[in-house]
């Protein structure tokens, strides 16, 4: 299961729209080992396309650098489809390379709503997992 | 030319949990073919038809080897070699 404080799920959302038609995508880092999502880091989709996204190859070695320096790990690795649903597609599957990480999948094909589901992909094998959205304390 | 490699996550099952390995090597490749005769199976993961694997990069210090030569570029006693998968999809 993926507990993502709801202020995140939000700047995901926004990010993904804000970049439509393209692909957004991004990390949400979190203290390794912990499973806790934490810090918010939107990333450039180098290949600014509707059906591809990669980090940019020198944005992601300062991504890692910087995570490693800091004892963190991706906790989510997001992206966006912004034609077909909140799943992952068969490139998504090839490419997946941290099993550790949730990877969050949010859907902006409908304008006025959005999809957002959480995966576990490892070994090549997607398993869908639930959701829970912290609110916060009033 | 002792360097030092720093391995993904996904990777160390090849290096037995290890998070970096010292090799030896005037280019990418020889580091790699090092790392490969103690590592068996990790060459498979990085190098296709004799390239560079699409998704995988593999940084000298600072530089992104596709733009120094690839696995041809020139490594230095000292350096860092950094190999991350690319974080990419559709």
């Amino acid at each position: 299961m993926l507990q993502i404080r709801r202020e995140l799920v939000d700047k995901i959302v926004a990010h993904a729209r804000a970049d439509h038609p393209d692909e957004a995508c991004g990390v949400i880092a979190g203290p390794a080992g912990s499973d806790d999502p934490q810090r918010f880091i939107p990333m450039v989709n180098a290949a600014r396309s509707p059906t591809f996204y990669e980090f940019d190859s020198g944005d992601l070695l300062k991504l890692y650098r910087e995570m490693d320096e800091r004892g963190e790990e991706p906790v989510v690795i997001y992206h966006s489809h912004t034609a077909t649903e909140a799943y992952p597609s068969r490139t998504d599957v090839a490419l997946a390379a941290e099993p550790n990480a949730h990877y969050v999948l949010v859907s902006t094909r409908d304008p006025d709503e959005h999809e957002f589901r959480s995966f576990r992909i490892v070994d090549g094998v997607v398993t869908e997992e639930p959701v829970k959205i912290i609110e916060p304390e009033s | 030319m002792a360097v030092t490699v720093s391995i993904p996550t996904i990777l160390r099952t090849h290096t037995g949990g290890q998070k970096s390995v010292e090799a030896s090597g005037s280019t990418v490749l020889e580091v790699i073919d090092d790392i490969e005769s103690r590592h068996s199976g990790i060459k498979a993961r990085l190098v296709k038809d004799d390239k560079l694997h699409r998704f995988i990069n593999i940084y000298v210090n600072d530089e992104d080897v596709r733009f120094a030569g690839g696995l041809e570029a020139k490594v230095n006693d000292g350096d860092t070699v950094t190999i991350l998968p690319a974080v990419a999809g559709g």
